[in-house]
């Protein structure tokens, strides 16, 4: 410790003080009950064994989504499980290929799909772009860990409260 | 070469002799009654053996079945799902009734040629060969309207209100009316795929039958006319 190789008198004036404060802000979470962000690990003891939640059930109702922003990736409105997404094959550009939706129906990859980092646009999906689900998720039906208070930012400053 | 000739048929003529005369010794009860128990020991021993080829412990004795497609196999819904139905590998790809799976089996011996030469002996070569595997599966299952699917998955069978609308469509589009097959869209369902570069999504007409109702089409079109103009 560094307050030993100072006076005496200061190292005992600074544990004093810090217990002072530690006993303050005790009481102070004590009296307010302060939001604790649930733990990642969940409620269980950790060295026990917990029996895990059920999987949430991906939602496929092929209804596409508003984007909260503009920029968001849009959402998967259908099932994917099983789809191989390797080196070697990509099932959601099966679809998903300019060359394909007319057959498919499917939305086709944005134009900013064909752009390598450069901006040099491509005659196909950019090798940047190849990994759908790294931006592109699946929506399931379960429950947030924590609230969200995110607002669309045309309603911001409009809904205030 | 002329001596080893004149053996052969000799040794034949003298069987020829033998087989084709009455029996002098044995009653015609023992040679009809021996022959029938003969036969039916030869036919069960024959089906018995044909069956240990035809199952999963069998396929993966090999490295080459085990180390490879095996695994790939456990991870997919054809070996755990919720109803706890599992498909072995003869399931895919035996033919369950017997002359096509005698013939099938016969095809097969063109594997033993492969096990004993090693033609697929290490990961990599497996790889390099995967895509020429794959055609050849996908071409069976092609050529067959996909036989072995359809004996669990019938189409008869299949209830379109419990599939997700979007399944529902295609189906009825394209499976009820038999324009195409189980196998055209479903690559890939128990193992990883090849590099498909090139093989187009198994909903797409062939080339020949590619309409000119495709806008795609028209355009090419056009543009042959144009460039043959030039």
């Amino acid at each position: 410790m560094r307050g030993q190789n100072r006076s005496g008198l200061r190292f005992t004036v600074t544990v004093a003080a810090t217990m002072f404060g530690a006993i303050v802000v005790a009481l102070g979470a004590l009296a307010a009950g302060p939001n604790i962000v649930p733990r990642v690990t969940g409620a269980a003891q950790p060295m026990q064994e917990a029996s895990p939640p059920p999987l949430a059930r991906p939602i496929t109702d092929d209804v596409r989504r508003m984007r909260n922003y503009p920029e968001q990736p849009p959402v998967i409105p259908h099932a994917i499980e099983g789809y191989q997404l390797t080196l070697h094959t990509n099932r959601c550009l099966e679809c998903h290929r300019r060359q394909f939706t007319e057959g498919s129906g499917a939305p086709m990859i944005s134009v900013t799909h064909f752009m390598d980092r450069d901006g040099q646009v491509l005659a196909d999906v950019t090798p940047r772009r190849y990994f759908c689900t790294a931006c592109h998720v699946q929506q399931t039906d379960a429950k947030p860990l924590v609230g969200n208070d995110f607002e669309d930012m045309l309603l911001v400053g409009k809904s205030r409260r | 070469m002329k001596a080893i000739f004149a053996r052969v048929k000799a040794l034949l003529l003298r069987f020829w002799h033998v087989i084709s005369r009455p029996s002098a010794y044995l009653s015609l009860g023992f040679l009809t009654l021996g022959g029938f128990i003969c036969g039916v020991m030869f036919w069960g021993a024959f089906n018995t053996a044909l069956e240990l080829t035809n199952k999963e412990n069998f396929c993966i004795s090999c490295h080459e079945m085990h180390d490879n497609v095996y695994q790939e196999l456990q991870r997919t819904v054809h070996f755990t799902n919720r109803s706890g139905v599992r498909a072995t590998c003869p399931d895919c790809h035996v033919p369950h009734e017997w002359t096509h799976k005698i013939a099938r089996k016969m095809q097969a011996s063109k594997e033993v040629w492969g096990k004993i030469f090693g033609t697929i002996s290490t990961r990599e070569k497996f790889l390099d060969k995967r895509l020429e595997l794959a055609k050849h599966e996908w071409a069976r299952l092609k050529a067959n309207d996909s036989l072995e699917c359809r004996n669990c998955h019938s189409a008869i069978a299949m209830d379109f209100t419990k599939q997700t609308r979007r399944a529902a469509e295609i189906h009825s589009r394209y499976l009820v009316k038999g324009e195409r097959t189980c196998i055209d869209c479903h690559k890939g369902i128990a193992h990883e795929l090849p590099d498909m570069t090139g093989i187009e999504p198994g909903w797409r007409a062939p080339p020949e039958l590619r309409g000119s109702g495709s806008s795609l089409e028209l355009h090419r079109i056009g543009l042959v006319d144009y460039l043959a103009d030039l």
